[in-house]
This record gives C-alpha cells, structure tokens and sequence, in this order.
C-alpha cells in the first residue's frame, strides 16, 4: 500500500478516535455519551486491527464496545433520576465562582503536563532500539508451547500465572457485584420479530464461540473473545426476556461461575504434584492442556459476564417465593 | 519522523490526559466510569503502538496478551463501579 495512504489512513483514524473520546466525554446527555462511548470503542477495534493486533480488536468489538456498552446502556436506563441529577450539574457550570474556574484550569493544566511526560517518556522508548530478547524467547520456545498462536501461548502457558489471577479477577468482581444483589429490571418477553431474531442470533452466537475456542491455538481467538461471544448470546436471551437466560439453576451455576479459576488451579497443582513447576505443562501435554483450561474459562467467563450484566442470580419462580418471604419477614 | 507507532503513543497520551480531567472534573459518576475506560484505552494505545514493527512484520506478542488481560480487568472493574453506583444511588433515594 501506499505510505502517503497509509499516514493519511492513520491520521483521519485517530482524529476520528480522538473526536469520539472527547465528544463522549463532553455530551450533556448521558445516553448520548455511551452511545459515544460504543462508537469509540469500535473505531478502536479498528486501529487494533491497524497496529497488526487481531486479538486485541476482537476482545475490544466483543468487550469493550459490546458488552461495556451494554452494561453501560442498561445503567443508563436504570437511573432515569440520577441522569437528571447530571444535568442539573451541568446547568450549574455556567455560573461557576472563580476557585470552580481556577480549580479546572489547574487540572487541565496538570492532565496536559501528564500527557507532555507521557509523550516524552514514549518518545524516548521509540528513540533507542528495542530490545527484542522476549519476543526472540517467545518465538524459540513456541514449538514447546503446545500452540502456535504467540499471544494465546503468552496468556495461557509462558504467562498462565497472570490469566490465572485474571479469572479470580473477573469471579472477585461479579461476586462484589452479586453482594450488593439487587435484582434488576426483567425484561419483557420479546415480540414476534425480535424473538424470531433470537432464535437465529443465539445459535449463530454459540458456534462462533466455540469457532474462536479452538481457532484461538493458532490464529486469533482463545478463551476471552470466545467467553465474550457466549455472553453476548446470554444478553441477548436476558433483553428477550427470557428468565434463566440460559444458565444452570444453583449450585450449578456456582460451579460454572468458579470453573475458570478451578480448572486452572487444579492443573496446576496437579503438575506440582507431578514434580513439574506450577503451571510448568510438559510439552507434549501442553495443547490438550491449554484447550481444557480455555474451554472451563471460556464458560466461566460468559456466566460471570452475563451475571455482572444481569446484576443478580437469574430470577426462578423459587427464588422469587423464597425472595417474597424475606421481604415478608423483614417488613414483619 | 512521524511514523505510525508514534502518532498512535501520541493519540494514547492524548487520551490518558483526556480521560483523567474528566475523572476528576465531572460531577456524573457514570462519566467518571466512562472518563476511566477512556485512560484505559490510552494506555492499551500506548501498549499496542509499542508492540507495532511494522506493516506485515510480526509484532510483539507481549504487550498484546497485557492488554487483552486489561480489557477483560476493564469490564469487570466497569461492571462492579456500576453496581456500587447503582447502590449508592438506591441508598441515596430511600434515605
């Protein structure tokens, strides 16, 4: 291609990136920001895909622009006060004293010597050679790695120790969020045609899922794009107003959402067992290895997703007799 | 010399300084939420123009799996400040 094409490409890419961050941020109206927000994160996908990162793009259309937007667009429509509590800030801002004025223009000051360090700092790095003594060791030890996609064997095998404490990550964070459960709005059941889009979209989903699960070994794709996929189908049946959302009722689905962390942990203690070092998978293993581990990550992602997304244990008739009950003592 | 990874470390600084004034200046915790991703995006910006060698030369597989991980942490810690927002605002209407 074209170098001149290519910079103008880059440059109506960023300026298009640029804009989107900062009209998200500016909008008066917080519907219009995360709308905003979704768009950005889609033009980003693209400049993933730019910078010669698919694997990054896909994560970032499926999770950053997908289901952050859809998490984003639901509070929106859950606090129709708290967004008119916004806009009454924003009508405050007008009349603000000169402190409110020094104050803003001291921190837009501040964040434009931050961003002048940043650049400095980045300009450095850009200006000596890199060392290239990591990516020359991943590439000599990825025969060994039981894959032949270099980002999946970073994440699950040279660096499975951080995509481990990731998983606990996700399980802390929907476990803080299930804590403070408050079940949210159920949807209503969907009409003719979007329920007929559901029948197809559900399905479509669920075998691109495990298309990216298997496709991850040795192109772009692995557990996380794959796990955010699932959990789109999991949106999507939550929107159509279907109740359990398809995920297993109870104690099942404790199990699903630990299975991620669980898997991993009990791989690798199984190995140090075996005289091996943590997460140290033998060669000839590693493949299969990595494939069960991503596949229990894979379900335990999309379980946690859709419940963080949900806010609460999917509503069963029982749990709702049982959550009538306590409301009825409480009020006792 | 303005070649691509430079423009796209540039554009991550813009960002991270974009989405830090305002975190600190807006008054809607649900910006605040949004302010925060958008540092974040900077910051794999940063990362991703780092990794970059070039057009059809393979990049550096390390920061790319860093930001994967960081686009997953991004959504769970984005799904719980939402929760407790959400929380906070109930508190607020009943007392």
């Amino acid at each position: 291609m074209n170098a001149l094409m290519l910079l103008v490409f880059d440059g109506l890419l960023l300026l298009g990136i640029v804009s989107l961050a900062w009209a998200s941020l500016a909008s008066s109206d917080d519907r219009n920001s995360v709308i905003l927000f979704m768009a950005f994160g889609l033009v980003l996908a693209v400049a993933w895909g730019r910078l010669m990162a698919a694997d990054v793009a896909l994560a970032e259309a499926a999770i950053g622009a997908g289901l952050s937007g859809a998490l984003l667009l639901a509070a929106v429509r859950k606090r129709p006060a708290q967004m008119a509590a916004g806009r009454a800030n924003n009508s405050h801002n007008p009349d603000r004293t000169g402190v409110n004025m020094l104050l803003q223009w001291s921190v837009t000051l501040l964040c434009a010597a931050l961003a002048g360090t940043l650049a400095w700092a980045l300009l450095d790095a850009f200006s000596s050679t890199p060392h290239e003594t990591l990516p020359q060791a991943i590439s000599a030890n990825l025969e060994a790695s039981g894959v032949s996609n270099p980002v999946t064997a970073v994440l699950l095998n040279f660096r499975a120790y951080d995509t481990l404490l990731e998983l606990a990550v996700l399980l802390t964070a929907v476990l803080g969020i299930l804590a403070m459960g408050r079940a949210t709005a159920v949807y209503q059941p969907a009409g003719p045609i979007f329920d007929g889009l559901v029948r197809w979209l559900v399905p479509v989903l669920i075998l691109t899922a495990g298309y990216l699960l298997w496709v991850g070994a040795h192109a772009p794709g692995g557990a996380f794009q794959a796990g955010a996929t699932l959990a789109a189908a999991g949106v999507v049946l939550h929107l159509a107003g279907h109740p359990r959302i398809g995920l297993p009722a109870g104690f099942a689905l404790r199990i699903l959402m630990a299975a991620g962390v669980a898997v991993f942990l009990a791989v690798g203690l199984s190995l140090l067992v075996m005289g091996r070092p943590f997460l140290g998978y033998p060669p000839a293993w590693a493949g299969a290895l990595i494939l069960i581990i991503e596949s229990a990550a894979m379900l335990a992602i999309a379980a946690t997703l859709v419940l963080a997304f949900v806010g609460a244990f999917p509503r069963s008739t029982a749990t709702r007799a049982a959550s009538r009950q306590v409301r009825e003592e409480e009020a006792r | 010399m303005l070649t691509a990874h430079v423009m796209y470390g540039l554009s991550g600084c813009l960002l991270v300084a974009l989405g830090l004034r305002t975190t600190l200046l807006h008054a809607s915790l649900l910006r605040r939420v949004l302010a925060i991703n958008v540092m974040g995006a900077g910051v794999f910006m940063m990362l991703i123009a780092v990794a970059y060698r070039g057009l059809g030369v393979p990049p550096d597989p390390v920061p790319h799996a860093l930001v994967l991980t960081g686009i997953v942490v991004a959504v769970s810690a984005t799904a719980l400040a939402l929760a407790l927002a959400r929380r906070l605002h109930a508190e607020h209407d009943n007392g």
